[in-house]
């Protein structure tokens, strides 16, 4: 019952999809709208055939039997074949619109999902390395020298304090700051370089509208603007193992300047005295 | 197996001629279902001995349409991984596909699998041809297969033959330190050269049922239809051969 | 058909018969203990995902892994043993024969084997619930690295060797049934039956058989090669610089470089024609139906039998939309996508075809609106439910929120699930007679239909609302850091639970009906719904087909229906 009265709050506006979370992508208002009319013109579809499906369960029209006057004969099989006309026709215009519903469909998908994937990321752009390891995800930020630092597979020793296997020789991989949660500027494009350690897991952020699996022995990149400041879940979207459910963390999207401060105070500090 | 698969009584019906029934010839002017020149008229249970070999034959095409595809499968894995590469820690891709050189000895194996196509289709035309096969219809005894054992025999031999020039690439290659799992496409050459092994060692395993049949099997009709299978198998795994050894050949 | 049942009632002692009649009927009961399982692994799931600590009966407290076991071995019952064995193996074995004018199948000890070679599959398959280590957890995807190396969860070492070898002989099995199929269908077509004239079950049943070729041995290819992955030491599917457990793979020095992309593009070529040759026999089985009980032709019979090669062929090329964010390029996913555009518009016209014939119908005053009819209706609705939905999982960047979410769990249910078990509730009261030589029992089998209709959209209609507010499958519980944000849907997911459990009830009206009937039902006559196709013909010896399958009303002088093969038209 719920699910019909919640038609009606889905009417009132076109960018927000009622059980969807907020949004707080750059991108997210275009893909809720699109959603929005899509869900609206298929439930509209859905309940036209269904009453078309009622009306004929409900009908009955009874059976014509044995005509033995020939020209009532001839006059119903031509009634017979108008109607199978009739029929045939809009039947036929019936598929020819929703072929043209379809390729809307179609073509609107095509130029969001071009516009978002076709092309990486600005240079500008700010970049994290986001692991996903069973079950857990680490974030890692290149720090003052924009660069991140090299990780052998044969390091990675999460008891140890290495998760990814960073090479502390790499001069690199000095300032690089490792974080369970994600923290992002708000309104500054970032580039997250996906990858995963030992199965396929799938970096989902609902209020970002992103989806990526993380495939070990395939980094990828995806791209988004995170605009809304706010805390976000992340979850994980493939099955990874026994400790699926269990892997999830936060996205918290910040001011500027929160988030300088933040990584200021993440950042590692070296220990007085100590040699390399 | 027919001892414990139990028929139905439409099988059981059918006449068992060793004489009588239609003779299992070719021959279009007369004949057809019913005596008549209509050569469309198909009645049920009347069948003749022509319709039973083009039903096995398709059964074995459709089968080998899916075997198909499951090489198929195997080459498309194979041209995957032959442009896989890795990113090593400084960000350089690195191929890994290292191209082995096919032992010479495999076109040894090609030339004798072809001449194996050779012979058994030799012994398949003995099967089929008119005079022998009416011969045998009649009772009058097994001309047919007298003549077509020996080629059978012949085209075992080829095939243990290839079988043994495989094994002896495969010992070649391990002597040279290729084994199966030492890289990428030593994995393929040893699948592919095994998976095509395995379907020939059911064919040689079909020659042999094969060669039995023929003395075994009382209606000439049958003896051609599990001739003609087995030969129609054997050469498109000769066919399915020549596709893989060009690949493992040319295109590494 | 009086004689031909009681043949089958004479031949179906043996055990390893070759009779069609008898396959066809224990394929049917094999597939009704794979269903049973199935149902019941999925309320042991539904159960746990809304109380997790709850102690179930024999099986103490499920662990999270026991519930991956149970989502897994569920999906791969229903999917593999349900929806691929009863409508294709099951009813083509029975009616396929008798509907082309044939008495056997082309290849019956084929047939036979393949029975057999199923069974085993199943038995394999259950085993795995019995190793150490349980049943596989990956889900029925079974998705390398996971379902690749042992380590990497508790059940992937025996269990998933088990599920590999069961499915590895459920392909062979398929196989050899679709050569079958097709051998029947190309070569023992009786005198009369060109292509066109063939009822649209067999129609169907023939691009079913092609797709099966295709699909099943490509899955076959992967599954030798994941086997070789795990127990050869090759590297097929394991990337280089693997790490799980904290245990460094590198297998041999090869610089493996496997990549898991590989397993998802050849599962995923299987898997798509796989949910075809579940759907396309239940679609010719709703024309058949529809016109059988409207009382009049198909509707653009030539129109039908041209959707369903094209959604044949179209459903081959399609696979991409499972993957479109694994970690394919971009410009592929935008061709998978317009590709799966277009196989919607076949989907539709057959929909419209059928909407067609319901509105121009006439229903017969002997039977009015019987149980099959309901349940075509009921295929209907789910068809169009879930169909509906495809072309939004169709387009990339919304599948890119909805993927993996219980927003495809829906719709696929909705389409496959739902509408393919209508569809076999259909087909079972339709010709239970064949089977029985009696009728089910109407008013249980409307009370069935009611029941399940209202339960089925209960339990997956509100799983799209859980999908988009973004809750992914195989979540064993709704807890973890954001569980603020996951815990919002538990009123949703009890609901969904409880509609689930009512569902399950409701089916032991099927199973009470069945065993009832098939005792104490109603005798039918040699021809209960007077159909014209030829399965409800009395004597098949000497058939020669005159006419088209559905000639239902055709002339309105002459009686309500003629046989297909009848000489003269029947007099009513």
């Amino acid at each position: 019952m719920s699910a019909i009265f919640g038609l009606i709050p889905l009417a009132l506006s076109t960018d927000r999809v009622w059980w969807m979370p907020s949004n707080g992508a750059l991108h997210g208002l275009a893909i809720d709208h699109l959603m929005w009319w899509n869900l609206a013109i298929l439930s509209a579809l859905f309940v036209l055939a269904h009453i078309l499906l009622i009306t004929a369960l409900f009908r009955s029209r009874p059976l014509k039997l044995h005509h033995s006057d020939g020209q009532q004969e001839e006059e119903s099989r031509d009634r017979g074949r108008k109607v199978a006309d009739k029929l045939w026709k809009s039947e036929l215009i019936l598929l020819f619109a929703l072929t043209l519903l379809y390729t809307w469909m179609a073509i609107s998908a095509q130029r969001l999902w071009a516009t978002i994937r076709y092309q990486g990321a600005a240079p500008q752009a700010l970049q994290v390395e986001v692991t996903g390891e069973q079950f857990q995800w680490y974030f890692r930020y290149p720090g003052t020298d924009a660069a991140f630092g090299l990780t052998r597979p044969e390091l990675i020793n999460a008891p140890a304090g290495n998760p990814l296997g960073i090479d502390r020789t790499d001069p690199h991989s000095t300032d690089d700051i490792i974080s369970s949660i994600l923290v992002l500027p708000a309104g500054r494009e970032v580039d997250l370089n996906l990858r995963s350690i030992d199965v396929i897991h799938g970096f989902f952020i609902p209020g970002m509208r992103l989806k990526q699996n993380a495939v070990p022995g395939m980094p990828m990149h995806i791209h988004f603007t995170p605009s809304i400041p706010g805390d976000y879940a992340i979850l994980c979207s493939q099955v990874c193992g026994l400790g699926h459910a269990r892997m999830q963390t936060h996205l918290r999207v910040v001011s500027n300047d929160e988030y300088l401060t933040w990584l200021a105070s993440h950042a590692p500090k070296p220990i007085e005295g100590a040699t390399r | 197996m027919p001892a414990t698969f139990t028929r139905t009584p439409a099988d059981i019906e059918r006449k068992d001629p060793g004489i009588g029934g239609k003779p299992p010839v070719d021959r279009r002017p007369t004949g057809g279902g019913g005596g008549d020149d209509n050569w469309d008229n198909h009645p049920q249970g009347r069948r003749g001995p022509r319709e039973l070999l083009t039903r096995y034959r398709l059964g074995l095409f459709f089968a080998l349409a899916g075997d198909l595809m499951f090489f198929i499968a195997l080459v498309g894995a194979f041209f995957v991984r032959q442009n896989a590469g890795h990113f090593d820690p400084r960000d350089n891709y690195v191929s890994d596909w290292h191209p082995l050189a096919v032992p010479p000895i495999l076109w040894i194996n090609t030339a004798v699998l072809l001449l194996s196509s050779g012979t058994i289709e030799i012994a398949r035309r003995h099967l089929f041809h008119e005079v022998d096969v009416m011969e045998e219809w009649l009772g009058l005894g097994r001309p047919a297969v007298r003549r077509a054992s020996p080629w059978l025999m012949g085209t075992a031999v080829l095939g243990v033959i290839f079988l043994a020039g495989q094994w002896i690439a495969w010992q070649q290659l391990e002597s040279q330190g290729l084994f199966f799992a030492s890289n990428q496409n030593s994995h393929f050459f040893y699948l592919i050269t095994a998976t095509h092994g395995i379907h020939l060692v059911l064919g040689i395993v079909a020659l042999v049922g094969a060669l039995c049949a023929l003395f075994l099997l009382r209606r000439v009709e049958m003896r051609q239809i599990v001739v003609d299978c087995t030969a129609w198998y054997w050469h498109t795994m000769g066919i399915f051969w020549i596709f893989l050894f060009v690949l493992l050949t040319y295109f590494q | 058909m009086r004689i031909q049942l009681q043949q089958t009632m004479q031949r179906h002692r043996g055990l390893f018969t070759t009779d069609h009649r008898t396959i066809g009927i224990r394929y049917l009961l094999l597939s009704l203990l794979a269903v049973a399982i199935g149902t019941v692994l999925s309320i042991f799931m539904r159960i746990h995902i809304v109380s997790p600590d709850l102690k179930l009966p024999l099986f103490g407290q499920i662990p999270p892994e026991g519930y991956l076991a149970l989502v897994t071995m569920h999906g791969t019952l229903m999917v593999f043993f349900v929806l691929t064995t009863a409508p294709v193996n099951g009813f083509a074995s029975l009616i396929l024969p008798s509907q082309i004018g044939a008495q056997r199948m082309a290849l019956p000890l084929l047939n036979a084997a393949s029975f057999w070679l199923t069974s085993l599959s199943l038995t394999v398959l259950l085993a795995a619930f019995f190793v150490p280590g349980g049943a596989p957890i990956s889900g029925w995807t079974n998705y390398p690295p996971l379902s690749a190396i042992a380590a990497a969860g508790p059940g992937q070492a025996t269990g998933m060797d088990l599920w590999l070898v069961s499915i590895g002989i459920f392909c062979f099995a398929s196989i050899l049934s679709a050569v079958n199929m097709l051998t029947t269908i190309v070569s023992k077509r009786c005198e009369g039956m060109t292509l066109l004239r063939m009822p649209l079950t067999v129609w169907s049943w023939l691009v079913t058989g092609v797709l099966i070729l295709f699909a099943f041995s490509i899955l076959f290819a992967a599954v030798a090669l994941l086997l070789s992955d795990r127990h050869l030491a090759t590297g097929f599917f394991v990337p280089t610089g693997e790490v799980i457990n904290g245990l460094l793979l590198d297998r041999a020095n090869s610089h493996a470089n496997g990549s898991p992309m590989l397993w998802l593009n050849l599962f995923w070529f299987f898997g798509h024609p796989e949910v075809y040759i579940a759907v396309l026999p239940s679609m010719g089985l709703t024309s058949s139906l529809l016109a059988n009980f409207t009382r009049r032709p198909v509707f653009g019979y030539r129109f039908m039998v041209a959707t369903t090669l094209l959604i044949g062929v179209f459903g081959l090329l399609v696979w991409g939309h499972h993957m479109f964010v694994s970690g394919m390029n971009p410009y592929a996913g935008t061709a998978f996508s317009l590709m799966t555009m277009a196989i919607a518009i076949p989907s539709s016209g057959k929909v419209l075809g059928w909407l067609a014939m319901l509105l121009r119908g006439r229903d017969s005053r002997v039977h009015p609106m019987p149980t099959p009819m309901l349940f075509t209706f009921g295929f209907l609705s789910f068809f169009i439910a879930g169909g509906l939905t495809g072309p939004i999982l169709a387009q990339p960047i919304l599948d890119a929120y909805l993927h993996n979410t219980y927003f495809v769990v829906a719709h696929f249910h909705l389409i496959m699930a739902m509408a393919g078990a209508f569809s076999l509730f259909a087909a079972v009261y339709y010709w239970f007679p064949l089977m029985t030589g009696r009728l089910m029992h109407e008013t249980l089998g409307k009370w069935h239909f009611w029941l399940s209709l209202i339960g089925a959209y209960a339990t997956f209609f509100p799983m799209h609302f859980a999908g988009l507010a973004g809750q992914p499958r195989h979540y064993a519980q709704l807890i973890g850091s954001t569980s603020t944000f996951l815990s919002s849907l538990l009123p949703l997911q009890t609901g969904i639970t409880h509609s689930a459990l009512f569902l399950a009830s409701a089916q032991l009206l099927f199973l009470a009906n069945l065993a009832w009937s098939a005792r104490r039902g109603k005798p039918a006559g040699s021809n209960p719904w007077r159909a014209t196709t030829l399965e409800w013909a009395s004597d098949l010896t000497q058939c020669r087909v005159v006419r088209g399958p559905y000639e239902y009303n055709f002339q309105s002088n002459l009686s309500d229906f003629v046989m297909q093969c009848a000489a003269e038209p029947e007099q009513e």
